[in-house]
């Protein structure tokens, strides 16, 4: 039999047609799931009761890799081959993974792709395969739970998240079999969470510090409707930041070496964390530390101590919170209500200095574990249709300005930050040099001036734009992001009506495999790239002589000897098969060849059109002419 | 004529409503579909139409349409769980074959 829920009136489905929804916030530190039953929205928990599912996965070299708190023994035990945090490399490149520190217990695989990979016992992963992994166990459980397939899901990421890294979280979810209703920031789906849309108007700040993000968003409530005035924040920040700087305190204090081992580092960052989170109730914990060499170093972490080591950190979440506010226009005294998110704001002097910073208490009552995925899970069931009407429409903003690169390696910015989606926005631009028949388009997302400051999205050519004087030319670009943040872009020529169209994605629009193979593709095929880009331009050019050649022949064959006549017609034949060859320099030799044979017939056309142009006329009228003009 | 909610389900369907903050009752319904011909509709009630029939149990008014009632007298709603899955069961007696899903049946 059946297990049934309450629907809405007149919302009921017919069997086997449930539209089963759910919320997922897929963290860096915990990952969870919610839904809505009954008209309520609850996280989901497993067969032990568990909501949080850590976000490790431990990859084993026989057997299918164990996820969250399976995984989390492994981190221990088996540190290289145990994935923790790997939402902190999603859609990151090899360059920017480096940069995250040099203290990350993992190997790297060196390839040549851009896109990271571990190297685990169970094969080499990418960030999206193990983001992947978590997203099965917790599309188990909530199939499971719900007695049928998902007919889709909210995922939450955070505010600051750029295309790349949204685009690898569909991937992700993608892999996991999950249909993505939409991607959804995580201070949003917190505001919705806390059902603030039924209250009055205001002006909401929404403080989330999680494991390994912080955000900050400025939300204006008016009559139902959310908006996101302003987001900021910083990707690289979280309460793994505060077990860093204990672990660091420890190993100063214990006097345990930089380059401490793997297993050792893991070791101290639980033991931080444990400390951290004894220190909410406590006012002091003990700290008992094995050495490498099996002695123990025994000490003490009071909250003195503790507040002196997290202070810096929680000032530099303060930091965004005022440039937020700024870019938000509002000041702290306008702001109505503080929602706290994510498990790092249970640390008391967190909320105290946060409270201090907005001069009022913090809203702590929901569990800032589960408000997330709660919100998520609220917008899943209206995005199924569980509602009678959209109750709600959610506003969003650009996280990071969208724009192109001009010439001189400077970005034009064409959708500024914090404009609200889905946009379109189109500027024009037009050729730098005469008879340019092609554009190549340099999508770029940041805030700094200069391109090679800002992160690359991608680029893509316009080709055949009709050759025209400089300037002449009108090519309308066109940056469009849909409700979920995602950019297309797409460039036009304007002038002579001629269509010329492209539409990009973003890299990390393909499967993981595609991806792969791409990057791989273009660095071990970048010199091919070149040479079919040289042989196009040849090619192009080559038809365009031979056209204006055969129009000429038509018209003034009568002005050719026989020998002259075939002595071009062989250098045209030549540059035909030239052309329609591979070696772009074959076509420059034969072009440069069919210009000399020509020279003497381009030389008696224009004479030709002289005579005939001065044909029936005197010198006087000519004369007149230029004294009548 | 008689629809009753036991102990568990009654605790559930208060709190369902208490968390939606609005509604009168819960609305019990069939309606013809699904293989086996009937399905169960369970739903919210905002309002008691004129011809409905109400019934109360463990302080829940239950509102049920006189055409669904003639499938639904007797029954009585339970709210269980199945592994991770949980939600409301219909015992129905005027039940004579379900299909293997169970969501739907003939009477």
């Amino acid at each position: 039999m059946a297990l049934l829920q309450i629907s809405e009136p007149g919302q009921s489905a017919n069997p086997h047609e449930h539209r089963l929804a759910a919320g997922i916030d897929l963290g860096t530190t915990n990952s969870l799931v919610a839904t809505v039953r009954s008209g309520k929205a609850e996280p989901l928990p497993d067969e032990q009761g568990r909501i949080l599912l850590p976000s490790v996965v431990h990859y084993r070299p026989d057997g299918p890799p164990e996820v969250g708190h399976d995984a989390l023994e492994g981190a221990t035990t088996d540190p290289l081959n145990t994935i923790a945090s790997v939402k902190r490399f999603m859609g990151r490149g090899l360059e920017d993974v480096r940069s995250l520190g040099s203290r990350l217990p993992y190997e790297f695989v060196e390839t040549d792709s851009a896109v990271p990979r571990f190297h685990t016992a169970g094969g080499d992963v990418s960030p999206v395969e193990v983001s992947a992994e978590i997203l099965k166990v917790l599309r188990q459980r909530a199939e499971a739970s719900l007695g049928g397939e998902l007919t889709g899901v909210v995922i939450t990421v955070p505010a600051y998240f750029d295309d790349a890294q949204r685009q690898a979280t569909k991937d992700a979810a993608r892999l996991a079999g999950l249909n993505v209703l939409r991607l959804l920031n995580e201070p949003t789906a917190a505001a919705v969470a806390y059902g603030l849309d039924k209250s009055a108007e205001g002006v909401i700040a929404v403080y989330d510090l999680g494991g390994g993000t912080f955000d900050i968003s400025i939300l204006r409530l008016n009559q139902g409707v959310f908006e996101v005035m302003a987001t900021a924040g910083d990707s690289a920040l979280g309460g793994d930041d505060f077990d860093r700087a204990i672990a660091e305190w420890i190993m100063q204090q214990a006097g345990i070496a930089d380059d401490a081992g793997h297993h050792q580092l893991r070791r101290l960052m639980r033991d931080a964390r444990a400390a951290k989170e004894a220190l909410t109730e406590a006012e002091r914990v003990p700290l008992k530390v094995e050495l490498e060499d099996g002695s123990h170093w025994e000490g003490e972490l009071d909250r003195e101590t503790f507040h002196r080591l997290i202070d810096p950190l929680i000032q530099k979440t303060l930091i965004p919170s005022r440039r937020a506010l700024r870019d938000a226009g509002v000041t702290p005294e306008e702001i109505t209500a503080v929602v706290m998110v994510g498990g790092s704001t249970r640390v008391p002097r967190v909320r105290e200095r946060v409270g201090e910073f907005f001069g009022q208490e913090p809203l702590v009552d929901i569990n800032p574990d589960t408000v997330v995925a709660v919100g998520a899970a609220i917008q899943a069931d209206i995005l199924v249709g569980n509602k009678p009407d959209d109750e709600m429409l959610l506003l969003d903003v650009i996280p990071l300005s969208l724009g192109l690169e001009t010439m001189g390696g400077l970005v034009e910015k064409i959708i500024p930050r914090n404009t609200t989606i889905p946009v379109a926005r189109a500027q024009d631009f037009t050729t730098f040099k005469d008879g340019q028949t092609a554009m190549t388009i340099h999508v770029v997302q940041g805030e700094r001036e200069l391109v090679s400051d800002n992160r690359s999205l991608g680029r893509f050519t316009l080709r055949g734009i009709p050759p025209m004087v400089a300037g002449a030319a009108r090519i309308r670009v066109t940056f469009q992001v849909d409700a979920d943040g995602l950019l297309s872009v797409t460039a036009r020529e304007e002038t002579t009506g001629v269509q010329a169209g492209i539409e990009i994605k973003p890299s990390y629009g393909l499967t993981d495999a595609e991806i792969e193979t791409m990057l791989r593709d273009s660095i071990e095929h970048a010199e091919d790239d070149v040479a079919a880009r040289k042989l196009l331009e040849q090619q192009v050019e080559a038809d365009r002589v031979l056209e204006a050649l055969a129009v000429a022949l038509v018209q003034d064959r009568d002005l050719l000897s026989e020998e002259e006549r075939q002595r071009i017609d062989r250098a045209a034949a030549h540059l035909q098969a030239a052309r329609d060859g591979t070696d772009h320099l074959a076509i420059k030799q034969a072009l440069a060849d069919l210009d000399a044979a020509a020279a003497g017939f381009v030389a008696k056309r224009m004479d030709s059109s002289i005579r005939k142009a001065l044909a029936g006329h005197t010198i006087e009228e000519f004369a007149d002419e230029q004294e009548s003009n | 004529m008689a629809i009753t909610l036991t102990d568990t389900a009654a605790e559930r369907v208060k709190a369902f409503l208490e968390n939606r903050g609005k509604g009168v009752g819960l609305r019990l319904g069939v309606k013809t579909t699904g293989c086996s011909g009937m399905a169960y509709v369970l739903e919210f009630a905002d309002e008691v139409a004129e011809e409905d029939q109400v019934f109360e149990s463990n302080g829940v008014k239950i509102i049920v349409d006189p055409k669904s009632l003639l499938y639904l007298d007797g029954t009585e709603l339970d709210y269980g769980k199945e592994g991770l899955n949980e939600g409301f069961r219909f015992n129905n007696p005027n039940v004579k074959d379900t299909c293997g899903c169970g969501e739907s049946f003939t009477v």
